[in-house]
């Protein structure tokens, strides 16, 4: 047992998966992770290359560069940064680069603010990288790991960002049990790139301009390798499973049988939620959660199969989708229209790192516990419990 | 389907288009004056070859020819000429 | 370096969609006889990367960003390093002018104070000429782009000649190992630099003034007349500098006046209906031409 941050604990499982290059641009809450990146390689403890690069546009360039030569490549960024990256996470998905990214969640400016909510990984959510959630610090230890074996799968071949929030996860101490490394390598060997790698003696162009001819096809291939990825990351999970005796499914029922309300959502306020759920179900509640540990590609069919017979969904977006809803919602509500399922509502918390307290949880319980087709259709279905909207109208 | 969209439904990655595909732009298409080396002229001196952007003066044993299925007809060989070797000629319509 | 010395090989397939008499894509398949087939190329976007599709190339090669070549071929720099794999590989970023002076500054200084071992090559065309040829960092004074049009009040780019960047003097106050410009118009001296430029370690980086008859109203024909005039005239210095010396590599007998490269060149055309301006011109390459010890 160790007692380590989420940002030591991300940095140890990329050690142990022995990366090849590292390249980072520092940005608060990330830049330990980097900072510990560092710290292996000058110590002899990793070998591999760090690029400390001048930005983080050029932070992922680089690192799509590395990967390019058959390298096992991490970055970390955070915020603001993953903005600057935003072009560069595009290129690297259709390159199709099983680029590993740590990012400990924070808002973004404008107004500045350092604390945790999940606008930026939620912005890029389409970029074409996998996404995962984890919410302890034992957590990202574990899915990093993970996560490199699932985007160097040759059937998935995408780049994967570990999303946890920041200082919540990437800042706090917590107990864990570090992989040990043996077996680590047991579970990632050294990688067999079949991903696009230069090659002097089988040259070929990468990223040509390609025309409407054969561009959604294209773009189709991508697609497909994302829905693969639920499959893969089961799999995956599985055999983590057997070596570590730990697995995440990506998405994690809680107290869902007999349900009627059902709370959704992803990072760390799902524990906050736990908390919420075994008092009130102490009291008799027919209370659940559903923790979503794998937003892209989105897992419908695992999500219906576990929230089919709840009453009511009620999502929590530590997020905003100015003037619609936050950005987790839509997703859950796509997955059950044209069905018949549970009423969805949608709950904006959280933002700028506002702490969720287990009584904004309970408001939400209560909210949605009264709630039915004539209280939404009078009322609406998104409420913002913390956040105290009247007095700034 | 074309043979080009099957190619790209084969390609596993990035990789779009095998490498030389490129030979089906026949852009001597694009020409409208024909450069002609008039070979008793020629010293071979070897500037047309270096200056064409396009790598459409081909070099070969004893001479240098053109290839007209890519020379894009700029007319950079003929100016170069210092021997006055090479001549532009209308092409037909 | 002599003519009867470059290969035969040629490293791009026949098909490239460049203009005829492109100036730049004589550049690239000039620079790749240089240095030959264990080159990766990294082409930032622009008019040669759109113009290199359906797989003319016969070396690895990537289309980059706009801003990001450089760090690109950082981490291939690196990556190949850790894999064993480095020794004996060129790594060629080309880029035009804007991807270098303006939008791609940043990533390129970054490398270069890296000290990543790759070459660079601007091929500069002085304008976007893949958008459209808007003006660039380095668009000359007076010149005519789609961004400085003629017009009733303003004609032509406005920024003094002085402050067009200066690309050869911003790197190599990086204090990079090889720094050279280099013109299309004598090839010689172009391959001889990229050869040098491929056997230095570290960052290598060399300016090449490239025609383009197509941004500039210029008769393709006369690409390489046009760039040897910019030479000849003093315009364009051709010289290196070698771990901070600089050694000009070709000296110019006797100057010609800036109007004959400008006259070939319908972007100039108001330029030479202006005697102030040719004036100012003139004088700026005559201060210059001293200073550096041209003629
Ligand atoms: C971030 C970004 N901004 C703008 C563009 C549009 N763009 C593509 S190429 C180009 C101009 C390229 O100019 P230059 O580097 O001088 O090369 P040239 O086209 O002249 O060969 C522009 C503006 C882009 N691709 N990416
Ligand atoms: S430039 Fe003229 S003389 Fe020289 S090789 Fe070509 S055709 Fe012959
Ligand atoms: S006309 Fe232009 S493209 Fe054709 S051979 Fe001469 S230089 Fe090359
Ligand atoms: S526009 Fe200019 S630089 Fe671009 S391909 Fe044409 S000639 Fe070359």
């Amino acid at each position: 047992m160790e007692v380590w941050s989420g940002n030591r604990a991300a940095a140890e499982s990329a050690k142990r998966a022995r990366v090849q290059v590292v390249s980072a641009y520092p940005i608060t809450p990330q830049s330990s992770v980097m900072e510990y990146m560092a710290q292996f390689i000058s110590d002899g403890e990793l070998d591999a290359e760090m690029i400390r690069v001048e930005s983080e546009h050029s932070a992922l360039s680089a690192a799509c560069g590395a990967s390019l030569s058959g390298a096992r490549t991490f970055t970390a960024t955070s915020s603001q940064g993953l903005m600057l990256m935003a072009e560069v996470l595009f290129f690297a998905s259709g390159l199709r680069l099983p680029i590993v990214m740590a990012l400990p969640n924070r808002s973004l400016e404008s107004p500045v603010n350092i604390w945790s909510d999940h606008q930026d990984s939620l912005v890029v959510r389409d970029s074409g990288w996998i996404q995962l959630y984890a919410n302890s610090v034992q957590e990202v230890h574990d899915m990093i790991v993970q996560a490199f074996k699932l985007a160097e799968n040759e059937r998935i071949l995408l780049p994967t960002m570990v999303c946890y929030e920041g200082f919540l996860i990437s800042h706090v101490a917590e107990v864990l049990e570090p992989l040990p490394q043996e077996k680590v390598d047991a579970f990632l060997p050294e990688p067999d790139p079949k991903w696009a790698v230069f090659d002097l003696d089988n040259p070929f162009q990468i990223n040509e301009l390609l025309t409407p001819e054969a561009f959604p096809e294209y773009r189709y291939k991508q697609h497909t390798a994302m829905k693969r990825s639920i499959d893969v990351y089961k799999e995956i999970g599985a055999e983590f499973q057997e070596k570590f005796s730990r697995s995440y499914e990506p998405v994690m029922g809680y107290k869902v049988d007999d349900a009627e309300v059902l709370i959704v959502g992803l990072g760390s306020i799902m524990s906050t939620t736990k908390y919420v759920v075994n008092e009130l179900r102490e009291k008799g509640e027919k209370i659940g959660l559903v923790d979503i540990k794998m937003f892209r590609p989105f897992p419908e069919k695992e999500f219906r199969e576990i929230t089919r017979d709840a009453r009511v969904l009620a999502v929590m977006d530590k997020d905003i989708g100015f003037g619609t809803s936050g950005m987790v919602y839509p997703d859950i509500t796509r997955t059950w229209y044209n069905r018949d399922g549970p009423l969805t509502m949608n709950f904006i918390v959280g933002l700028g790192g506002r702490e969720v307290v287990p009584e904004t949880i309970k408001r939400i319980y209560e909210i949605a516990q009264k709630a039915d087709r004539k209280v939404i259709e009078k009322e609406g279905e998104i409420y913002w419990p913390d956040t105290l909207t009247e007095v700034i109208m | 389907m074309s043979k080009y969209l099957e190619y790209v439904k084969q390609t596993k990655h990035t990789v779009v288009y095998p490498p030389g595909w490129s030979l089906v732009n026949k852009t001597g298409t694009w020409r409208s004056l024909r450069p002609v080396i008039h070979q008793d002229k020629c010293t071979k001196c070897g500037l047309c070859w270096i200056y064409c952007p396009d790598g459409a003066v081909e070099k070969k044993e004893d001479r240098y020819e053109i290839n007209y299925e890519y020379c894009k007809g700029c007319g950079i060989c003929k100016v170069e000429c210092k021997r006055g070797a090479i001549e532009l000629v209308r092409e037909e319509a | 370096m002599k003519l009867a010395d470059v290969t035969t090989e040629e490293y791009l397939h026949h098909g490239g969609m460049a203009c005829p008499g492109c100036g730049a894509y004589l550049g690239l398949r000039l620079a790749l006889k240089a240095l030959g087939k264990n080159t990766i190329l990294f082409n930032v976007t622009g008019c040669i990367a759109t113009t290199l599709i359906m797989g003319v190339t016969k070396i690895p090669y990537i289309h980059t960003l706009f801003e990001n070549g450089p760090a690109i071929a950082s981490g291939t720099d690196f990556g190949l390093r850790i894999l064993g794999k480095r020794e004996g590989v060129n790594l060629l970023v080309y880029a035009g002018d804007g991807g270098t002076a303006d939008i791609g500054l940043q990533s390129l200084s970054g490398a270069i104070e890296r000290g990543h071992d790759f070459i660079y090559i601007c091929y500069d065309n002085e304008s976007y000429m893949n958008t459209g040829g808007q003006r660039s960092g380095t668009t000359p004074l007076g010149a005519i782009t789609t961004t400085t049009p003629v017009g009733k009040k303003i004609s032509g780019e406005t920024r003094p000649l002085e402050l067009k960047k200066d690309m050869l003097e911003i790197v190599a106050a990086h204090g990079t190992p090889y720094v050279a410009s280099a013109s299309i118009a004598y090839p010689m001296d172009f391959m001889d630099k990229v050869k040098r430029a491929a056997e230095t370690k570290g960052p290598a980086y060399i300016h090449l003034f490239a025609t383009c008859p197509t941004g500039w109203g210029a008769d393709p024909s006369k690409t390489i007349e046009i760039a040897r005039l910019a030479v000849q005239t003093g315009l364009v210095n051709l010289f290196e500098i070698i771990n901070g010396e600089r050694r000009i590599t070709v000296k110019v007998r006797s100057r010609k006046p800036v109007t004959e490269y400008l006259k070939h060149q319908r972007r100039f055309k108001h330029v030479l209906e202006n005697p102030d301006l040719i004036n100012a011109l003139q004088e700026y390459v005559d201060k210059k031409c001293a200073r550096l010890g041209i003629d």
